[in-house]
């Protein structure tokens, strides 16, 4: 079996699915991780601290180059393949099977996969485009001697703006649903069929979804209410 | 159970043939016993379209004991009707009351056209089962029975497996129209077996090659097809089927 055979099936289309999907779930630990340091209370030093290591060592910024080829192959495999899978059935059901048969988020991988896009593309536009391209302000660590991006201070001023706090839990509930089923069915897809790490990993998953995304979407809300301190600048 | 008769509304999907398009039409029937099959309820029903000199509904059936895999009806929304692990065939009346109306589909997926109004061939499950869907063993006398030691636990995996009656309710049940839960029994029905295990690796590539020639989708692991099985073929068959796939795959020497 060639390696384009076991990646163009209908299996090799979906284990493609699974391994970016797991990769971009070590992603969301990073980013969740490195984004929680804005709890710590110290007017985003710490935050700005780890930001700019991950922006300046060349580790994360190669790791970076594949994170974004990953994300692509994962949008574009994913597409393809809801294009396909909705193409085999050619008139539908006059009575759904609906909920009796399946969870509606694991039916919807597609649609919750778009909603995640469309949000992807505003938090890229808002954070990751200034951060790499824009003018940024700057704030001074290691007592005034260096001078950071003050990814802290953007964060703030984006999240006072109602909106576009609700955009982003928006987007987070969309990842939790997301997370939900993709966490779970990838490793079932790459072939995980014993019951006792099944067991493990269904609730690895539901922690992961719940607790990564409740994270992720508190932090604007923690901004927009005022818990947080404000930014040096 | 007491026994009761009923009154009904049956919306039934009528197709002249492959070619030409289909529309639901509406019967009435009266007086159907709730002792009746839900397959006996089409034969009054047909019985009474032949006397009036009308078109009988075609629909698909054989044994009508469970066993064979022939009849296919979607009822309301779910293959093989409201029961859970059952045929339509083991289906009975007692499962409606009076005045319900019932909506009745073939199995909808590209890969089964229709044939007549609830009969779709099936036969892309037979070409996928040539593909690989065997063992090759010499022929002479019958070799002793238990002459190869098998785990218990693997066989009784494997006859579940097997209880696969290769109705094609999985896939009318999937969204993607996936035949994966039909080909994941199969395959894990003879991987689970020695006398599988020499042809596993091209057996699993040749069942998935016919599967997606055969216009069926890729699995999602909704597990909806797990819920519609009337033979309760567990989804863990899929994930075994993916390792196959992967061991034969990724493990391939060239």
């Amino acid at each position: 079996m060639t390696w384009k055979q076991v990646f163009t099936s209908s299996i090799g289309q979906k284990i493609t699915m699974a391994l970016t999907g797991i990769f971009l779930i070590l992603f969301l630990i990073v980013h969740v991780g490195v984004n929680a340091l804005v709890w710590a209370g110290d007017h985003g030093e710490m935050f700005n601290r780890a930001a700019n290591f991950l922006g300046a060592n060349v580790v994360p910024r190669i790791l970076e180059i594949g994170l974004f080829l990953f994300i692509i192959l994962h949008i574009v495999q994913g597409l393809v393949l809801e294009a396909e899978n909705r193409s085999k059935r050619g008139i539908g059901y006059a009575v759904d099977y609906g909920n009796r048969g399946s969870r509606w988020y694991s039916r919807s991988m597609g649609l919750l996969g778009t909603l995640i896009l469309l949000f992807l593309i505003i938090h890229l536009i808002d954070f990751w485009v200034p951060s790499r391209f824009g003018r940024m302000p700057e704030a001074s660590i290691n007592n005034g001697t260096k001078e950071v991006h003050d990814l802290y201070s953007l964060m703030y001023y984006r999240f006072q703006t109602l909106w576009i706090v609700v955009v982003y839990v928006l987007g987070c509930i969309s990842l939790a649903y997301h997370l939900l089923h993709g966490f779970y069915s990838s490793f079932k897809t790459m072939g995980v069929y014993n019951k006792r790490y099944l067991v493990i990993i269904r609730w690895c998953g539901y922690i992961f979804s719940i607790v990564v995304s409740l994270a992720f979407a508190m932090m604007p809300v923690s901004f927009y209410l005022g818990w947080l301190s404000a930014p040096v600048n | 159970m007491e026994h009761y008769n009923m009154n009904l509304t049956l919306k039934v999907w009528r197709q002249r043939n492959n070619k030409e398009k289909g529309k639901f039409e509406t019967y009435k029937v009266e007086g159907i016993s709730s002792e009746m099959s839900f397959l006996e309820m089409f034969d009054v029903l047909n019985e009474r379209l032949i006397t009036e000199g009308k078109d009988p509904i075609a629909f698909d059936h054989d044994c009508r004991e469970g066993i064979c895999g022939m009849c296919s009806m979607y009822i309301d929304g779910k293959p093989h009707g409201p029961w859970q692990a059952n045929t339509v065939c083991q289906l009975h009346m007692r499962a409606f009351k009076d005045g319900d109306t019932i909506i009745v589909e073939p199995w909808r997926a590209k890969a089964f056209p229709v044939i007549k109004d609830l009969v779709v061939d099936r036969s892309a499950f037979d070409r996928i089962i040539q593909a690989g869907g065997y063992i090759s063993v010499n022929t002479g006398n019958a070799v002793d029975a238990n002459a190869i030691p098998i785990e218990k636990e693997n066989a009784d995996k494997a006859f579940a497996a097997a209880a696969c009656i290769g109705c094609g309710a999985c896939v009318a049940a999937c969204k993607n129209s996936s035949a994966m839960l039909f080909v994941s029994a199969k395959v894990s029905h003879l991987a689970l077996l020695p006398q599988g295990d020499p042809e596993r690796k091209t057996r699993v590539v040749a069942m998935i090659n016919q599967m997606d020639k055969e216009g069926f989708g890729a699995c999602t692991n909704t597990n909806a097809c797990e819920a519609a099985c009337p033979k309760e073929i567990s989804v863990t068959n899929i994930a075994r089927l993916n390792k196959e796939y992967a061991m034969a795959g990724f493990g391939a020497d060239k």
